[in-house]
């Protein structure tokens, strides 16, 4: 479905673009909402229906809920521009940073061979996506498991000690 | 333990829910204004006028236009003014009426001062309230015929306070009517050993003065009985 | 890839209904009903025709349920309240004719659609204009995946489970953007709560879901009721909500399902006593009626995953009760407990932010995790004797009750019940 996955591709990459152009903060962060919302489409697109529902529900339900509330608590002012404009050795950075990754990308997608058109992806039901993930990449799980668990205790930390002691909360 | 409160809530609201469709004290909604509520007895809202009967209001009004409860209003949303002629009250005696009677309904604030200093029983409290009007002022000013109610419609409405003023008034007519037959029958007896011999002389003075007394007794009264409305109307409201 | 992503989608509908051939008539109606319209159409459109029958459904009769439900609603709380619920709306032509009230949902959307809209003039027109729509059609996405009735269910997709929660997250996203729109910033701060709140009861609404897909074992709300099918002795059914971890599970489920819509007693973000509407201050006539549809319809879905999760979705409780359609069973379902939820409204009072987030993470996270716990115990003795299963038992509900019973302690400790003073 080529026309499907220009529409997908041009979405993700006209409101990633988008995104950082935007002068304001809270527009920008929509708009990569937007973004993570195309790349679960693709996903459904590729037939990773899994993927998909868990791109939804995490980065769109979840981590979408923290850039707003980290841009909200900590700026300045919304509508505020960066009024300085870029000196010149951050420009040439930005094109070297920026011509690398290009570089490296298009490198991949011209090496990869282009697949048949006929072959169709196997379909992963969520019992065999699970079976795989407890037997083969059970490692990964567990570390990815204890980072969040991490977190979770860090974060609760440095909320649990912004309190002023001694004053108790009346439930 | 946690959920107990919660447990015992929904059970009341359930009995709630229950109970609202046979219990009368859980379903508390009056649905005006096909339904009403009933007032209380005291419930007062602005004055009427008593009548004594229905079929000739104009002419049965109690009120005498004494002009004291106009002076008495402390809003003065009372206009009366005095009628030229005089005609026979309920014990027959000629009195004054009111030509213009007018109450501002938009001024009165149901105070009932002037029900409580009226001498005659004519104005009373009314009890109905729903009177919006669409004019701002000709709709709210009550002119006499609007105001004047019959007896019976007083007796309705508050029937302990009609029930005693209307005792209060048949015994003075009642007193009144004694008083004019003992005068008469005083004034009939007196004459005739004041003069024996002279008959033809006696009878004109005799015919002469039966009327005087019978006219002259009604007019000695009023100074020296109250004939103020009884405390128990002017009472709080319910 | 155009052939299979065809052949996959339409995998996903639920075709043609084998299984039903011999079933009673009432329960096959609907679906002979879709198929001969079906039919009707050339071969190319029908897979269309077949979603666009779905969707139609869908939006018709959960529309006309949300229309009724808003007026049940109302009159359950006022005899609730000791006192009637609306009942003067009859029909215009004629006057006399009351209707009990009945037709007041469409004396509303008159009223709301013939109200003044009106948008501040420094709000970001395009996210004020966004969010309502945002909000009601992820609210409406979430229908997708509920199975109604034996066969019927729009889409029969493997993560069923999974895509409902991910469609009701991004509701929480209009919600901010109603907050942020309107320029106020105190509609700001409301839908910061409002997300605090909805992000604090995300997690157990999740976690409690967690055990009956360990004990389905798949995430497709189809196959989750079809294991919950079967009756001991004939009468007592196998639902989920019937076992102690399945209980536990269904009230974290429905007090979270509460918190997730914004309803009594955790509608902090829409009580008109805090900062009048909260995120939803700037927002009149249509549009706040769309809110309010996103609302209801939101309830609806969650009550219709606890049905279909906990309460067996289409199965009849007894056997000798199968002759009612599957249908009716779900709707009937539905209805209790959506009336249960509006019990719960007229009765209980409002909590604070404060209250509604310690109770969500000190109370109802542990008590989901300890239910999971519960759960996979549970599977892992399923196949034991007599005297085994009733330890089994015993176990579980110890597993159930003395959480509860312990956190509930501490989520309450340091409060005294209340003693009033009295001027003398």
């Amino acid at each position: 479905m080529t026309a499907a996955l220009l529409f997908l591709g041009a979405l993700m990459l006209g409101s990633a673009i988008l995104a950082f152009t935007r002068r304001n903060l809270i527009h920008s962060a929509l708009l990569l909402i937007l973004t993570w919302s195309s790349v679960a489409g693709f996903y459904l697109w590729a037939g990773a229906e899994f993927i998909a529902f868990a791109q939804l529900l995490i980065y769109v339900g979840a981590v979408s809920m923290i850039v707003l509330f980290a841009v909200l608590l900590t700026r300045r002012s919304l509508e505020d521009p960066l009024a300085a404009p870029a000196p010149r050795s951050r420009r040439v950075g930005a094109v070297l940073a920026g011509g690398a990754v290009a570089g490296v990308l298009v490198a991949t997608v011209l090496g990869t061979p282009s697949a048949p058109a006929a072959a169709s992806a196997p379909m992963l039901t969520v019992k065999q996506i699970g079976l795989q993930l407890m037997s083969a990449h059970a490692a990964s799980l567990l570390v990815v498991g204890v980072i969040l668990t991490v977190a979770l205790i860090g974060a609760t930390v440095i909320a649990a000690t912004d309190r002023t002691p001694g004053k108790e909360d009346q439930p | 333990m946690l959920g107990s409160g919660i447990i015992k809530g929904l059970a009341v609201t359930a009995k709630n829910f229950v109970g609202s469709y046979h219990d009368p004290a859980r379903m508390v909604t009056v649905e005006y204004p096909e339904k009403r509520l009933p007032l209380p007895e005291a419930y007062r809202n602005f004055p009427f006028l008593v009548t004594e009967n229905a079929t000739d209001p104009m002419g049965t009004l109690r009120c005498v236009a004494c002009q004291i409860c106009e002076k008495e209003c402390p809003p003065q949303c009372i206009y009366i003014e005095k009628s030229k002629d005089k005609k026979p009250d309920a014990n027959g005696k000629p009195q004054l009426y009111p030509a213009i009677f007018d109450i501002d309904t938009s001024v009165c604030m149901s105070c009932q001062i002037c029900v409580e200093v009226c001498p005659f029983d004519a104005i009373k409290m009314d009890q109905v309230f729903e009177i919006a009007a669409t004019d701002r002022f000709s709709e709210l000013l009550l002119h006499r015929e609007q105001l004047a109610k019959p007896n019976t419609y007083f007796q309705e409405i508050h029937p302990t306070d009609a029930a005693e003023v209307d005792a209060r008034l048949a015994a003075e007519r009642q007193a009144a009517e004694e008083k004019a037959k003992a005068a008469a029958a005083a004034k009939a007896a007196a004459p005739k050993p004041a003069a024996p011999p002279v008959h033809p002389a006696g009878a004109p003075v005799k015919t002469a003065s039966a009327p005087e007394s019978s006219a002259a007794s009604p007019a000695v009264k009023p100074p020296d009985e109250p004939r103020r409305s009884s405390p128990s109307e002017g009472g709080p409201a319910a | 890839m155009s052939a299979t992503l065809l052949s996959f989608y339409r995998s996903l509908l639920a075709g043609d209904s084998p299984a039903l051939a011999t079933e009673p008539f009432l329960e096959r109606a609907p679906l002979e009903l879709r198929d001969w319209f079906v039919q009707l159409l050339p071969a190319p459109l029908q897979w269309l025709v077949h979603s666009l029958i779905s969707i139609a459904a869908i939006l018709a009769i959960f529309g006309f349920f949300f229309a009724f439900l808003t007026i049940a609603e109302r009159k359950l709380l006022g005899r609730l309240q000791n006192r009637l619920g609306p009942n003067r709306a009859g029909l215009p032509w004629a006057k006399n004719l009351k209707l009990f009230g009945l037709t007041q949902p469409f004396a509303d959307a008159v009223k709301a659609l013939t109200k003044e809209d009106i948008v501040p003039a420094n709000a970001d027109k395009l996210l004020h204009f966004l969010a309502p729509v945002v909000v009601c059609g992820f609210s409406l996405t979430t229908f997708a995946v509920l199975p109604f009735g034996r066969e019927i269910i729009p889409v029969d997709l493997d993560a069923a489970v999974l895509y409902f929660f991910a469609a009701g997250s991004a509701t929480e996203l209009a919600i901010f953007m109603a907050g942020w729109s309107s320029r106020n910033k105190y509609s700001l701060l409301a839908a910061m709560r409002a997300l605090a709140q909805l992000i604090s009861y995300e997690l157990p609404l999740l976690l409690s879901t967690v055990p009956v897909v360990l004990l389905a074992g798949t995430l497709s709300t189809r196959e989750i009721v079809l294991a919950q099918g079967g009756w001991t002795f004939g009468v007592i059914p196998h639902w989920n909500i019937l076992t102690p971890w399945g209980a536990a599970g269904f009230m974290i489920f429905l007090v979270s399902a509460l918190a997730e819509t914004n309803r009594s007693p955790f509608d902090l973000p829409e009580a008109e006593s805090e900062l009048i509407a909260g995120h939803l201050t700037e927002y009149s006539g249509f549009k706040y009626a769309l809110f309010f549809m996103a609302e209801y319809f939101g309830m609806t879905a969650l009550c219709g995953l606890g049905v279909t999760l906990f309460l067996g979705g289409w199965q009849a409780p007894c056997a000798f009760l199968e002759f009612i359609p599957s249908y009716a069973w779900f709707g009937a379902k539905l209805c209790l407990l959506i009336l249960g939820l509006i019990w719960i409204r007229g009765t209980l009072l409002r909590l604070r932010i404060d209250q509604l987030t310690r109770l969500s993470w000190k109370f109802l996270v542990p008590l989901a995790l300890i239910n999971l716990a519960n759960a996979a115990f549970w599977s892992l003795t399923a196949d034991l004797p007599l005297p085994g299963r009733i330890v089994r038992w015993l176990v579980a509900l110890a597993l159930v009750a003395i959480p509860f019973v312990t956190l509930g302690r501490r989520l309450s400790a340091g409060l005294a019940p209340r003693t009033y003073r009295y001027a003398p």
